[in-house]
């Protein structure tokens, strides 16, 4: 096949497809201006910045690795996501695909075939050109199983994984096995990598072993603004600015402003607030509601930026999993109340939301009728229904579900079931998050006065997990999640019943009931389905049914809080990972304040 | 005499001190598992005789105190709302000693709710949780105290008295028990536990713990003063008269490691209870919402609670007194041991 560039298309509907993409991210293709024939960088909308300075930002953890094919915790991959660059990229503030190494793609009428074209004159951070061949080898790791690359997954469908060839030494067409609904999500974050310094390690099998904080800065490069500089352990990590950056801003200064940017590694949260009040950092982020006000009361030269609710969910759920062996006696027998839908709706009707908002988050959260937050902006259903707490409701349920109030055979009074036995169960929820534990004690008294009993259990994180999804052992559990993308694909394995993160019931071999089936059918048909609107339907037709089946019951959905210094520009919090340093190649120092020196 | 009248001054303090926390429902105000959740951080409120007109009242009021537009954990004060202090007043149910069922209260208000040392997070009022926290962390203290010194007593009276490959097994136990990680093997142990604990569990689960961790210390410190009092003459010349070695512990040489024992109590007392913490922190202790004084006290490791709510304090400040009472009691019966050891030696003469 002939290589297909983006100003010449040899289909009328690829072309209107495209023409809607750049539609939607105007500046970024039309208005660049080319300096040099040889050279496409990308230009950015925004402040025009002023270059130099270094910015100084605190990890709650050292990161494990500076290598993308390894990374697996937070701290590595913030990191990772400043020295590294994918070819399509989602927009943090629009929430959709923009062009990134790849100037243009387009997409075959059959859905399968996806062919991207680069950027010219492209350099990694060494200032070794990059070619189509660093991104056939990079997918070659990707997809290579000895590797254990955690994003493998993403690029198997069905069983197939994605391959690719190279068409010229700008293009490159991927073929999927099987039409997946915005296959060009699936290029966020994954960085093209390096051919010319990891071809040795990868035939010597070392792969794990390069790309590690103590790797000489001259044998790690990446596409990203950023390059390493200096690892100082247990204390630091600098990067400089990588001079080969390919973005530029509207008035065609190369990006990143910044000359150095810090990493200090601040353990607790606590102490990354001291940190920032003292000065000694000038971005803070992933903010509890709690620090966020204390630092909003207190003067100083910062501003703090609530962006609204982010992607997390938090969310009440009954063990509703066949028993094991390793599960006790008495968790069958609650489990008739949890299987019932009127009793998980009572429940849901008794929960007072709009405390929880207020007495955990201090009011910065959202209510939570369903899985989608109000911060996704493009998935939300503004039809979904938010009926207020109701006991008299909630009462009404129970009653139709056959409990009854009365007097046990302790003599204690409160809800029994048909058979008389007193409704008491646990509720597990992690010890590290205080809020999640606050939210239980909340939910606690909810239960009360419907006369549950309800006994809360802080657990370690791991042990929790452990019980949630292999030993069961556990009545009900209070547990949050962050979608790592506003698309529902990357929520997927908490919808499918055989997914590992439906975690009322995970790993079902044949969905359990037959709205379980229903959600599995919706959720497959929406992967494959072409256009935004099938899409949305469809999705919002499976949230109805989480709605009424309540198997999880929604919480509440933090806001995301950020502050930095007045002096920092371009500072915008998205509510998408990474929420503050997502433009760290736009971010500069405002006044003449010469960071550099301090 | 001095010393008689320092150590009963000391007593009647403890003693009045725990007399309020057992009899708790009735000296507190609310039921300190309540939420009142539209007051969460509601600072104390302030106690008045004049109003703003000048006018003295016989009877003390509080201002009521409402949140101000657009913020979630300030308040200030609407003066046009007064809520006058009652004694006497009917109020939440409770069962004093956990038998005597009653609704009176010593004091508190109609209609309004008044909050002499604030709210918490939840909108609970500190005071009562800090009164119905003491039945069980007091009581947890004492106890584990108990426990453990009887059990170092015992070993340490063995180990010193009888010496040999007796001491050698004991203090070697000992040893073992003062190096193991505690906090790992709890968290081990917390995983063998059922996973929802009752809170009367809880704590007969936190008095084991207790008593089976500190027990080491204790034994070490009564095995050195057993061992230095079994030389003395006077047991010597007890035991020349034929005394049996139960007899010579018990009218001898224990009695000189009373000194050691009641200090160490003093001082476990306040650890046990600063113990009790730690094992709520692990899912160990007392779980939400019954109130405990490690409870209170865990608030206090959020920085923005450190900064922001001065009377989350509160409760750390009114345990002085309870502590101060063991330690001024424990170093009371320590301090003048000389005519009390010649007094005796001269009674074990004649």
């Amino acid at each position: 096949m002939r290589a297909a560039r983006a100003n010449c298309p040899s289909r009328p509907i690829v072309f209107s497809l495209l023409l809607a993409l750049v539609a939607l991210v105007p500046e970024v293709i039309s208005a660049a201006p080319q300096k040099n024939s040889n050279e496409e960088w990308l230009v950015l909308p925004g402040d025009i910045g002023r270059p130099g300075g270094r910015l100084v930002v605190s990890l709650r953890a050292e990161p494990k690795t500076l290598n993308p094919l390894i990374a697996t915790d937070i701290s590595s991959r913030e990191v990772i996501g400043t020295m590294q660059a994918d070819l399509v990229h989602i927009d943090r503030a629009t929430q959709l695909t923009e062009p990134a190494l790849a100037k243009s793609w387009k997409i075959s009428p059959d859905g399968l075939q996806y062919t991207l074209v680069l950027r010219r004159g492209l350099k990694f951070s060494d200032g070794q050109p990059l070619d189509a061949e660093d991104v056939l080898f990079t997918f070659r790791l990707y997809l290579e199983e000895k590797v254990h690359a955690p994003q493998r997954d993403l690029l198997i469908l069905d069983d197939k994984p994605i391959s690719l060839r190279k068409v010229d030494s700008q293009t490159i067409v991927f073929q999927l096995p099987k039409t997946y609904s915005v296959a060009e999500r699936l290029f966020d974050g994954l960085s093209i990598l390096p051919k010319h310094l990891l071809e040795k390690p990868y035939e010597e099998g070392k792969i794990a072993q390069i790309g590690t904080l103590t790797t000489p800065a001259n044998q790690w490069a990446g596409l990203g603004p950023f390059r390493l500089k200096e690892y100082v352990a247990g204390q630091r990590l600098v990067l400089e600015r990588n001079p080969y950056y390919w973005k530029t801003d509207a008035k065609g200064n190369r990006l990143p402003y910044l000359d150095e940017l810090v990493f200090l590694f601040v353990p607790s949260a606590d102490a990354q607030v001291l940190r920032f009040q003292s000065g000694e950092t000038d971005i803070i982020s992933r903010l509890g509601a709690e620090n966020f006000s204390v630092l909003s009361r207190q003067p100083g030269d910062y501003t703090m930026v609530d962006a609204g609710p982010g992607l997390e969910y938090n969310f009440l759920f009954f063990n509703l999993s066949d028993p094991t062996e390793k599960t006790p006696s008495e968790v069958p027998q609650k489990q008739k109340w949890f299987r019932e839908e009127k009793f998980r709706q009572a429940v849901s009707a008794a929960i007072d939301r709009e405390a929880i908002v207020r007495l955990v988050y201090q009011g910065r959260g959202a209510p939570l009728w369903g899985l989608v937050t109000p911060g996704n902006r493009r998935w939300r259903d503004e039809k979904r229904p938010h009926p207020p707490r109701s006991l008299e409701k909630a009462r009404e349920l129970l009653k139709e579900a056959g409990f009854s109030r009365g007097a046990a055979s302790n003599g204690d009074s409160g809800l029994l079931d048909s058979s008389g036995k007193p409704v008491e169960f646990s509720l597990i929820t992690s010890s590290s998050s205080a809020e999640r534990t606050k939210m239980a004690t909340l939910i606690q008294d909810d239960l009360k006065q419907l006369g549950m009993r309800v006994q809360v259990v802080p657990l370690e994180h791991r042990s929790l997990l452990d019980r949630v999804t292999q030993t069961k052992q556990y009545d009900a559990c209070v547990l949050g999640a962050v979608s790592p993308d506003a698309d529902p694909n990357a929520d997927i394995s908490v919808w499918l019943s055989s997914g590992g993160l439906h975690l009322w019931n995970p790993s079902q071999a044949h969905p359990a009931t037959p709205w379980e089936a229903e959600i599995d059918r919706l959720m497959k048909e929406q992967l494959y389905a072409r256009t935004f609107g099938q899409r949305k339907k469809l999705y919002d037709r499976a949230q109805e049914i989480l709605w009424e089946y309540q198997p999880m019951i929604f919480l509440v959905s933090p806001d995301i809080l950020s502050g930095a210094r007045k002096a920092v520009g371009n500072f915008r919090p998205a509510v998408l990972e990474p929420y503050v340093l997502w433009n760290v190649e736009q971010l500069y120092f405002k006044d003449d304040v010469v960071k550099a020196t301090r | 005499m001095r010393r008689k009248r320092a150590i009963s001054g000391w007593l009647v303090l403890l003693i009045a001190l725990h007399a309020l926390v057992i009899f708790a429902g009735f000296f507190a105000p609310y039921d300190p598992t309540e939420q009142d959740r539209n007051n969460p951080y509601l600072p104390p409120m302030r106690l008045h005789f004049l109003d703003p007109q000048g006018h003295l009242h016989a009877r003390p009021f509080a201002y009521s105190l409402r949140l101000r537009e657009g913020s979630f954990d300030q308040y200030e004060e609407n003066t046009a709302l007064t809520i006058p202090l009652k004694f006497f007043v009917l109020g939440a149910r409770y069962h004093l000693l956990g038998l005597v069922p009653g609704r009176w209260h010593l004091w508190g208000a109609e209609e309004q709710r008044i909050y002499l040392l604030g709210t918490d997070s939840y909108g609970r009022d500190l005071l009562s949780r800090f009164l119905y926290g003491g039945q069980v962390s007091l009581f947890a203290g004492l106890s584990g105290a108990g426990t453990t010194l009887l059990l170092g007593l015992c070993v340490g009276a063995m180990a010193g008295y009888y010496g040999g490959w007796r001491d050698d097994l004991l203090m070697r136990l000992a040893e073992l028990f003062l190096a193991l990680p505690w906090l790992y093997l709890l968290l081990a142990l917390r995983a063998f536990l059922p996973l929802a604990v009752s809170p009367r569990q809880a704590f007969f689960l936190i008095v084991a713990i207790l008593g089976a961790v500190g027990w080491a210390r204790p034994a070490r410190l009564v095995r050195g003063v057993v061992l230095s009092a079994k030389e003395q003459d006077f047991v010597r010349a007890a035991r020349g008269f034929g005394a049996t070695d139960g007899y010579l512990l018990r009218r001898h040489i224990l009695p000189e490691a009373s000194s050691v024992v009641l200090t160490q109590a003093a001082i476990l007392v306040p650890q046990f209870v600063l113990a009790e913490m730690t094992l709520s922190f692990l899912g160990l202790g007392v779980p939400e919402p019954v109130p405990s004084w490690g409870n209170l006290l865990s608030a206090l490791q959020q920085y923005s609670v450190l900064v922001s709510y001065w009377w989350m304090y509160l409760p750390a400040l009114i345990m002085l007194p309870f502590f101060l009472g063991y330690l001024g009691l424990g170093s009371e019966l320590q301090q003048p041991q000389e005519p009390y050891k010649i007094g005796k030696l001269t009674r074990s003469l004649e």
